[in-house]
């Protein structure tokens, strides 16, 4: 008991080696939009055009921003399929209050506050009484777009101010709409929050160990709720650009975001079993379904066959690397 | 008594006897036999697709696609029947079931052998086999008067007093009850979901059990996609879109735990038929068929509460790592 061993080095971060970050799963991720981007080029030559490509952006920012948020969801363990309803029911909110002559800030703030609402509700549910999410999000997800269907059954709401446009169709500047400067400013606040703050760091944990965490002084449930929030905070604005962008509400608006967005997010690498993931791998991932479903629009491929497109796009995604590193260890059975 | 009042399934039954009561005030009508035949009719095709969503959410896992593999194989069958008519039913009801098990067992493979999480397998597939019956049909529907006689009648001719599909849907009922109570891969599927870890050292083959529901749930989607067209005869791409978070809807109020290891054939039977009363119970009581949907959200809501008490919540995350071993 004389000597005390020499206290051992521990380095800050591991060493990356080069190769890491030549296979990691974001430059994959760059190399299939750059051989889509290329094959879409050669493809049509209508692709290459500024105002193509401004157009092709409107196809993934609404769900993106959803996107965003689902991510920070999923990392921590936790799934919202009650989106695209809190969307629908946002939007007939927005709708009610344009029949009551509301003006475009006060459509906004609704918009936004009935999302936060909705996704504050869900938190509840999910941390008050400790329910699973996925479970809760199936019955509001009814719930929403059942009010939404109560409110406005086989109606529309039309009649949104001129101002209230912008959201949707507006550009900020030359080619670059609202819609995408607002999703490329949510990515840079969202890749903040989870990979530079305390608060990221400790989504990460909770999704790796929410056990674990709680014994450590994290304040789990909070977080979780915050998140949750987050996410129908996000829902309610993407609600406000869709209503901009249509310019009219029913009640079936956004049917099937849900799928999508979580379809971004776990393309985009995040690990739909919680803990590990990254932003931009989520951004990546709404640029490449975006440059698909465009693609094959101006080829004239209908829809539901790009939806083959993004299902066998998830899956191979997903299956490639685990394909790749059993083919390497030779034990793929 | 005591011990029989533990039953969730006894409490969704007395449920389901209270809320036809309550409909009864309304609608005097409603609890007459002949009726509640009817419903029982109507709610067939959901019971069976309960009860294969089931077993794939015992084993911890969940298979979004059902609805997609209902709506191909639906369309394969009828264009097979607009094109041979001369093809006798039965062949037609196993040609269903065959398509149905190769997309259940595309998704059981998946599962197996790439250890992909079941919810990321099905998302994929269900948009792919979705997209798939557009190819099949170029787009196209296959309408009643395309279908011979028998393809739409076979279901609706009465046997004993009851319809055929309340006797297939009885029969799957049957089915799986001795399955899931009476046989080793039955008490297979209820391990895994309470502990896949210990499963692995109780000598049973996880993978491959995982790999046999999603065959169960693809045969029986297979077998609702005939059921379903030749009852709304009309096959399209549409058909049931989004109805598989209906049939996950049943299956959680039929107090089966989306954590696994938890439920029974009973429950997923009450489940699906609670849906159906309220469903089948909106227009005649004169309540907009547009509240069903909050409606139905409602009752997840609270089921879920309720069947939350008696769950058991710990030791599962701290196992989480160990499942693929």
């Amino acid at each position: 008991m004389t000597d005390t061993p020499a206290p051992r080095h521990i380095p800050d971060r591991l060493d990356k080696p080069l190769s890491s970050a030549i296979f990691s799963w974001e430059a994959l991720l760059v190399a299939i939009a750059v051989v889509i981007f290329a094959v879409n080029s050669f493809a049509s030559p209508y692709f290459l055009d500024p105002w193509s490509l401004s157009d092709l952006t409107f196809n993934f920012t609404e769900k993106g921003l959803i996107a965003l948020a689902m991510a920070l969801l999923i990392i921590s363990g936790e799934i919202d399929l009650s989106v695209a309803a809190i969307v629908a029911l946002a939007s007939t909110m927005m709708g009610m209050a344009v029949q009551a002559g509301a003006g475009t800030p006060v459509l906004v703030a609704i918009g936004t506050v009935v999302g936060l609402g909705c996704g504050a509700f869900n938190g509840l549910l999910v941390t008050r009484l400790g329910l699973p999410s996925i479970v809760v999000t199936i019955g509001t997800m009814s719930l929403f777009r059942g009010i939404a269907f109560i409110i406005l059954g086989d109606q529309a709401y039309k009649g949104y101010p001129d101002s209230f446009a912008f959201f949707g169709q507006g550009y900020v500047w030359w080619v670059f709409s609202f819609e995408l400067a607002l999703f490329l400013v949510a990515a840079m606040i969202y890749w903040f929050v989870l990979h530079r703050t305390s608060f990221g760091r400790r989504v990460f944990a909770i999704g790796n160990n929410p056990v674990a965490c709680q014994f450590s002084g994290v304040r789990v449930d909070r977080i979780k709720f915050i998140l949750f929030c987050l996410t129908g905070l996000m829902s309610g604005i993407a609600s406000v650009l869709i209503t901009s962008r249509l310019g009219s509400t029913r009640p079936s608006i956004a049917q099937g975001y849900e799928l999508e967005a979580i379809t971004m997010v776990v393309l985009g690498g995040v690990s739909i079993l919680g803990g590990a993931g990254s932003i931009l791998g989520v951004v990546l991932a709404a640029f490449i379904m975006g440059l698909v479903t465009f693609g094959l629009g101006l080829l004239n491929v209908p829809g539901i066959v790009m939806s083959i497109f993004i299902g066998l796009l998830l899956i191979i995604v997903i299956a490639l690397p685990i394909v790749w590193r059993r083919l390497r260890e030779g034990r793929f059975a | 008594m005591k011990n029989f009042l533990k039953y969730r399934e006894i409490w969704l039954l007395a449920g389901i006897v209270v809320l036809i009561g309550l409909i009864s005030i309304r609608f005097p009508g409603f609890a007459d036999p002949a009726n509640l035949r009817q419903v029982f009719n109507d709610t067939s095709i959901l019971m069976i697709l309960a009860l294969g969503q089931m077993v794939v959410i015992l084993t911890r896992s969940i298979d979004l696609s059902m609805a997609s593999n209902l709506c191909f194989t639906g369309m394969v069958v009828a264009m097979l029947n607009a094109a041979h008519p001369a093809i006798p039913i039965p062949a037609l009801i196993v040609i269903a079931l065959a398509v149905g098990l190769v997309l259940g067992a595309i998704n059981g493979f998946l599962v197996w052998r790439l250890n992909i999480p079941s919810i990321v397998v099905t998302l994929g597939t269900l948009t792919i086999y979705r997209g798939a019956t557009f190819v099949v049909s170029g787009g196209a529907w296959v309408n009643a008067d395309q279908m011979s006689p028998d393809f739409i009648n076979f279901q609706r001719a009465a046997f004993l007093g009851l319809p055929v599909l309340s006797w297939i849907a009885l029969l799957v009922i049957a089915v799986f009850f001795l399955v899931m109570t009476r046989t080793q891969i039955g008490r297979s599927i209820y391990a895994i979901g309470v502990n896949p870890t210990a499963s692995v050292y109780a000598g049973i083959n996880v993978g491959r059990t995982k790999f046999i529901v999603f065959c169960i749930s693809g045969m029986i989607g297979g077998l609702a996609g005939y059921l379903w067209i030749s009852r709304y005869v009309i096959a399209s791409v549409e058909v049931a879109n989004g109805y598989e978070l209906n049939i996950i809807a049943a299956c959680v109020i039929g107090g089966i735990s989306i954590a696994g290891g938890i439920g029974s054939v009973g429950g997923a039977v009450l489940g699906a038929l609670f849906l159906g009363i309220i469903s089948n119970a909106l227009p005649v009581i004169n309540i907009s068929p547009f509240w069903q949907m909050a409606i139905s959200g409602s009752a997840i809501i609270l089921a879920v509460v309720l069947n939350a008490r008696g769950e058991r919540r710990q030791g599962r995350i701290i196992l989480r790592k160990a499942e693929a071993a």
